[in-house]
């Protein structure tokens, strides 16, 4: 039995002939894009075999090339640890600038949020090549990728912590007489601290993937060996290098997880 | 002595908060401002040390205008005002004795604030409160760890720690239940008189207002009606302040019991 009262939709008519329409919309996209990219459906029959004999060229992993390897990997580290630093350094200023209730005026707030638009719009490979350009390759031009990419990214997070700040103890102390920069260090820092931390290292996470990639537009790094192994098509090198970056993402991605939860 | 004189707030919205306001707060004087909600008790409080900027009219602290002073200057006067807050306003991820330390931040150079650095004697005398307000054993506690009652006996530490030569409250008991706001309000009542300054206090319920002010301001809609001794605060006097006018007499008939009101108030300040 059922009379009105009883029954119940989730969605009425008007809002379920809305989504069939969205779902269309969004099938005849997906189906236009396939045909403009015109793919050559000839490799996809070899690719399984192609597959198969990649692997059997990359196994066994070349264990005594990871002597080798350890160099570039640590300079892999080297480069998102301090990518990271130097990107917060310069994005906590960006980040004040870009939080209403600490940016000094408009224009101040506008700055801000260009900033952290822009940096986090150009690709790290992109930033990367500039910098090999200007600096020439090596770690350098890494550390200043990995840095200027993540201005954004850190700031951002930054800017939306402070904008969440509670503002009674800004006020009790300024109310004590203290100067806005006491303000900042004794109300604001402490408040924001654990997101600042977490911003951190979970950035710091994102840089040490980003770093083991860099090296392939010659930024340093493990991405370089990477690149010049697999131009020698030593295959058995890069299943070495793989694995090392495996085992370096998994580390990177604990730790930080770890250091997050303890700010918590 | 502090001098209010003819103070008015106009807020951007066009809301005339104060409408000219003029008082004196002198000696060990505990005030109580009442009045309806919205009759523009914070602004007047907040006013007095410009959290709030007055759009005219004077505040005087002794010799000092505190209308008009720079930037540098207001900071100096505030250092005389203690301010307590409704929702204690205390950082809460620090602990209680760096809390009640940040009431001498006024007096500290941002290098040694930076580095947490207080004075000896700051130290010394941030003990000595702890005791008074009867916080001993929690000054390395977080301040969220604690209680409503004790949140705001730090929130009354930091602001004593300045040695302010006024202390201004604004509604301090009511986040706090009835029994932990006798207790706030005999605490201030002993900081009064033992430190020999004036607290005003912005206050919603009549009765504390009644038991421990030396004095009631009375405020509705911006102005002050009432300004005298608790025992003066009849009904006509409440009327004023709270029905613009209008008396309860008016509102519910000839029979209405104004008189068991004041039957409660001497009930009350009998004990
Ligand atoms: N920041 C503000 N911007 C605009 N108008 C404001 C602001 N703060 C207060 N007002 C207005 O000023 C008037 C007085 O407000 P105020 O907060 O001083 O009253 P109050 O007596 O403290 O009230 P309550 O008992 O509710 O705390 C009210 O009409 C209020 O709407
Ligand atoms: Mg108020």
């Amino acid at each position: 039995m059922s009379n009105s009262t009883d029954s119940w939709s989730r969605f009425d008519r008007r809002e379920r002939l809305l989504r069939f329409f969205g779902l269309l919309a969004g099938l005849v996209i997906l189906v236009a894009a396939w045909r403009a990219m015109e793919v050559n459906y000839g490799y996809a029959v070899t690719a399984p075999r192609e597959l198969a004999d990649l692997f059997g060229r990359m196994y066994p992993p070349n264990v005594g090339y990871s002597r080798k390897i350890v160099g570039p990997l640590l300079e892999t580290i080297n480069i998102s640890i301090l990518g990271t630093a130097l990107a917060i350094v310069m994005a906590i200023p960006v980040a004040f600038l870009g939080a209403s209730n600490t940016a000094p005026n408009k224009p101040a707030y506008l700055l801000g949020k260009f900033i952290i638009s822009f940096t986090r719009s150009v690709n790290v490979i992109i930033w990367a090549l500039i910098f090999v350009v200007i600096f020439g390759p090596g770690a350098l031009a890494g550390v200043l990728a990995i840095s200027i990419r993540s201005i954004g990214f850190t700031a951002k997070l930054i800017a939306e912590a402070i904008e969440e700040i509670d503002r009674g103890s800004v006020e009790a102390i300024t109310a004590a007489g203290a100067s806005p920069v006491d303000v900042l260090i004794y109300s604001i820092v402490p408040q924001i601290k654990p997101a600042f931390i977490s911003v951190a290292t979970l950035r710091w996470d994102i840089n040490v993937r980003a770093s083991t990639i860099i090296g392939f537009v010659g930024a340093g790094g493990i991405g370089v060996p990477l690149q010049t192994e697999i131009n020698y098509f030593n295959w058995e090198a890069v299943l070495t290098i793989l694995i090392s970056i495996l085992g370096l993402v998994l580390i990177s991605e604990a730790i930080s997880a770890y250091l997050r939860k303890k700010v918590m | 002595m502090l001098t209010v004189d003819n103070l008015e707030k106009t807020y951007d919205s066009g809301d005339k908060a104060l409408k000219g306001v003029s008082f004196e707060v002198s000696g060990n004087e505990i005030v109580a401002i009442i009045g309806p909600s919205g009759a523009g008790k914070s602004t007047l409080v907040r006013s007095i040390n410009r959290l709030t900027e007055p759009t005219a009219g004077r505040v005087s602290l002794d010799d000092t205008e505190v209308t008009g002073l720079d930037k540098s200057a207001l900071r100096d006067v505030r250092r005389d005002m203690g301010m307590i807050f409704q929702e204690f306003n205390l950082v809460e991820r620090l602990t209680v004795m760096e809390n009640i330390l940040s009431g001498r931040l006024g007096y500290l150079s941002t290098w040694n604030a930076f580095r947490r650095n207080f004075p000896p004697e700051d130290i010394k005398r941030a003990r000595e409160i702890l005791s008074r307000v009867n916080l001993e054993g929690v000054e390395n506690n977080r301040a969220d760890e604690l209680s409503g009652g004790q949140r705001q006996r730090v929130g009354i530490a930091r602001a004593v720690i300045q040695r302010p030569k006024i202390l201004l409250a604004d509604e301090p008991t009511s986040a706090l239940d009835p029994d932990t706001s006798r207790e706030v309000m005999s605490l201030l009542t002993d900081i009064a008189h033992e430190d020999d300054i004036p607290i005003i206090i912005n206050i919603h319920e009549v009765d504390l207002a009644v038991d421990y002010a030396d004095r009631i301001i009375g405020l509705s809609d911006g102005e002050i009606v009432f300004n005298g001794p608790p025992d003066d605060l009849d009904q006509a006097a409440r009327d004023k302040i709270y029905r613009g006018g209008e008396s309860i007499a008016d509102r519910e008939g000839p029979s209405a019991g104004s008189s068991t009101d004041s039957d409660d108030v001497i009930a009350e300040r009998g004990d």
